[in-house]
């Protein structure tokens, strides 16, 4: 009998149980107590736990991320929210100088143990300052792990990973997820950080989804089975690190690929992924990977430039038909 | 709108306490051999920085050695201290020691870091140095979270933020005194002012000198001090300290003090067009350690010979940790790789 929960949910339900488990383990943000600012991701936190753990800070992003950092290099296992991954820009210094190499400079002598929870937030003619999805530039940096969760049981069993890794784990939720469902163990559990998961198999292609685009993704599917199209989805789930072999594995079994990426191509995510296609996984490909991104500009403000803006399902289908060969009409 | 009680300031019984309470004999006796061994050890540094045995970018504390001396022996072992760049005398006053930090100016394996982190980044967490940043004001915000940690676990321990005068200009410093202030953090803040932030002087970059209201605007309580004065910087920190162990909150001191030497490297310049040299002569006049030789001296703590043999052997023991430094090896090639991640 499966216990549907929703990924917001899955996310407060993740928080209660691993603070419950762990006195050194606490959440620490703007907004964190706000009715409005986290989705209902904290939601019943802060009357469990009280102010002492659950602390809303002023607005100073570098700052409240630094003491986080250094109250885990003294045994505390802080959960820091930033709920616009737009502000988290402001404590760049702290997470990438500091979190990401204090245990290589040091040879392992001291362990970060922080979960980095910036929210990608966007839609709802926000335009470009609150709508912006910056995870490559946590996966770009050594010492860090990035973690984009697409389902509800992830929501859950990733930020329990996340919080229980000894390392500055950036747990990266996507806003465009909170109210999508699944079957979520009510028990505590861990998914291990680094493994990429084939939600779909098909023989034609492979689509290799990160965060709300896998949603989109299985979507994009259905659409692509109606035109006799059978499409492999696969769900990234960790970007750094990549697991590599799970992707090549299903560029080995169809030989063709689409990478749905929610963010922009330039050095993105979709481009390590797609080179790794056209390194090791060079002998599988029989036709060109295609990308589906953000066009190369900054997101717009108005609905119906919004509405061209983010990928949805319809950008993954287009693309995939043009990976399989067949010709396809423009997106409509 | 509700705001919290007006601050107690633990600096105000400061003053009558300087006068009344003198620091007792041991006491001086261990922050002169402190101060000695920093300067010591750097003046060695520094030759070898000159023959470039030691190629890492050296940050030379000569000159300051009173405020690391006077705080971290106001210190538990436990209690962290939080460092920068220009750290040498941090990590010996806490307790780090002379071999790891000569091995570790070598990148050597037997270094502090294990060679991996050069002068900029000395540890011990043994003895409450979780690491100290090069980045400007970077580990003030540590320090406020090791206090934190600190407050949570309530074990009673306080940390310490060191930083330079240019650190203060940095938003990260105020956001961090913001949350230090609120949540009364056992956190006391240092700030070196030798009056430059690498070449430029601290009248270039501050329309008044003013430096000790940097905690008013958050009710955290801040006090002037001469920074050379090693028994004036010791009792003024042991009052901060105690203000943030009874859980009353965070403290700021501005320790005027003067960096001898150029921003990194051996040399004085003092031909750079950057300062007078009649300004660093003044200041070298004004040495802490000799400051402190001379009291001692009149109050018959310390005889000449005692300094001298004092000296000898300090000296020696920078000789066997540079010995020792020299015949260990370089991290193996096979570790490149090894802990970008902590594996558990």
């Amino acid at each position: 009998m499966p216990r549907m929960l929703s990924y917001g949910a899955a996310l407060a339900e993740a928080l209660m149980q691993e603070m419950e488990r762990d006195p050194a383990v606490y959440l620490i943000g703007q907004g964190v107590n706000s009715p409005w600012y986290v989705g209902n991701s904290t939601k019943g936190i802060l009357e469990r736990f009280g102010p002492e753990r659950v602390i809303d800070t002023p607005v100073a992003e570098n700052a409240e991320t630094g003491i986080a950092i250094g109250s885990a290099m003294c045994g505390m296992k802080p959960v820091v929210i930033h709920p616009r991954m737009d502000f988290c820009l402001l404590a760049l210094e702290q997470i990438v100088s500091q979190a990401a190499n204090w245990s290589y400079m040091f040879d392992g002598q001291v362990s970060v143990p922080v979960c980095i929870r910036p929210i990608i937030n966007r839609g709802g003619e926000q335009a470009a300052q609150h709508s912006q999805a910056l995870h490559a530039h946590y996966a770009h940096i050594p010492g860090l792990k990035v973690v984009m969760p697409a389902t509800a049981r992830d929501a859950k069993g990733l930020l329990i990973a996340a919080i229980r890794d000894p390392n500055p784990v950036v747990f990266i939720d996507d806003r465009w997820l909170y109210a999508v469902e699944g079957d979520v163990p009510e028990e505590p559990f861990a998914e291990e950080i680094g493994v990429a998961k084939v939600l779909r198999e098909g023989k034609d292609l492979s689509i290799v989804a990160v965060s709300y685009l896998v949603q989109e993704s299985l979507k994009a599917a259905d659409q692509l089975a109606a035109q006799g199209i059978s499409a492999e989805v696969l769900d990234v789930r960790t970007v750094r690190p990549l697991d590599e072999r799970t992707i090549l594995e299903s560029l080995a079994r169809t030989g063709r690929m689409v990478v749905a990426d929610s963010g922009w191509s330039m050095c993105g995510v979709s481009a390590e992924i797609a080179a790794l296609a056209a390194g090791p996984g060079f002998g599988y490909l029989r036709a060109p990977v295609e990308r589906v991104t953000l066009p190369p500009c900054p997101a717009p403000m108005c609905k119906p430039h919004e509405e061209a803006y983010f990928p949805r399902a319809r950008h993954v289908v287009a693309a995939a038909l043009r990976v399989a060969g067949v010709k396809a009409a423009r997106p409509t | 709108m509700l705001f919290h009680d007006e601050m107690i300031d633990p600096f105000q019984a400061c003053q009558a306490f300087a006068s009344a309470s003198a620091v007792d004999a041991d006491l001086q006796v261990r922050l002169y051999t402190l101060m000695l061994k920093c300067r010591r050890a750097e003046e060695r540094a520094a030759e070898l920085a000159e023959t470039r045995e030691v190629g890492c970018p050296v940050h030379l504390y000569l000159g300051q050695e009173a405020v690391s001396a006077g705080v971290c022996t106001a210190l538990k072992t436990e209690d962290q201290v939080f460092g920068t760049h220009r750290s040498h005398g941090h990590f010996l006053c806490k307790g780090g020691g002379l071999r790891p930090l000569f091995a570790e100016l070598l990148g050597k394996a037997t270094g502090c870091a294990r060679g991996r982190g050069g002068s900029m980044h000395l540890i011990d967490t043994s003895c409450g140095i979780p690491g100290t940043t090069p980045i400007v004001a970077a580990s003030i915000p540590m320090a406020a979270g090791a206090a934190l940690a600190n407050k949570m676990k309530k074990n009673g321990l306080v940390a310490v933020a060191f930083f330079g005068d240019g650190a203060t200009e940095e938003g990260v410093f105020h956001e961090t005194m913001v949350m230090a202030a609120i949540w009364d953090l056992p956190v006391v803040f240092i700030c070196e002012n030798n009056f430059y932030a690498s070449h430029l002087p601290l009248k270039d970059r501050r329309k008044r000198d003013n430096l000790a209201d940097a905690g008013k605007p958050y009710s955290i309580p801040s006090a002037r001090i001469d920074g050379n004065n090693v028994l004036e910087v010791h009792r003024y920190a042991r009052a901060a300290v105690e203000h943030a162990r009874s859980g009353r909150g965070p403290s700021f001191l501005e320790c005027r003090t003067y960096r001898w030497r150029g921003h990194v490297g051996p040399a004085w310049e003092w031909n750079l067009g950057i300062r007078k040299r009649e300004e660093v002569e003044e200041w070298l006049a004004r040495c802490p350690i000799r400051a402190l030789e001379q009291q001692l001296l009149a109050q018959k703590l310390m005889r000449e010979e005692d300094m001298t043999a004092l000296r000898q052997k300090i000296d020696e023991e920078i000789e066997d940790a540079l010995a020792f430094a020299r015949q260990s090896p370089y991290p193996a090639m096979d570790t490149l790789l090894r802990h970008v991640y902590v594996e558990r």
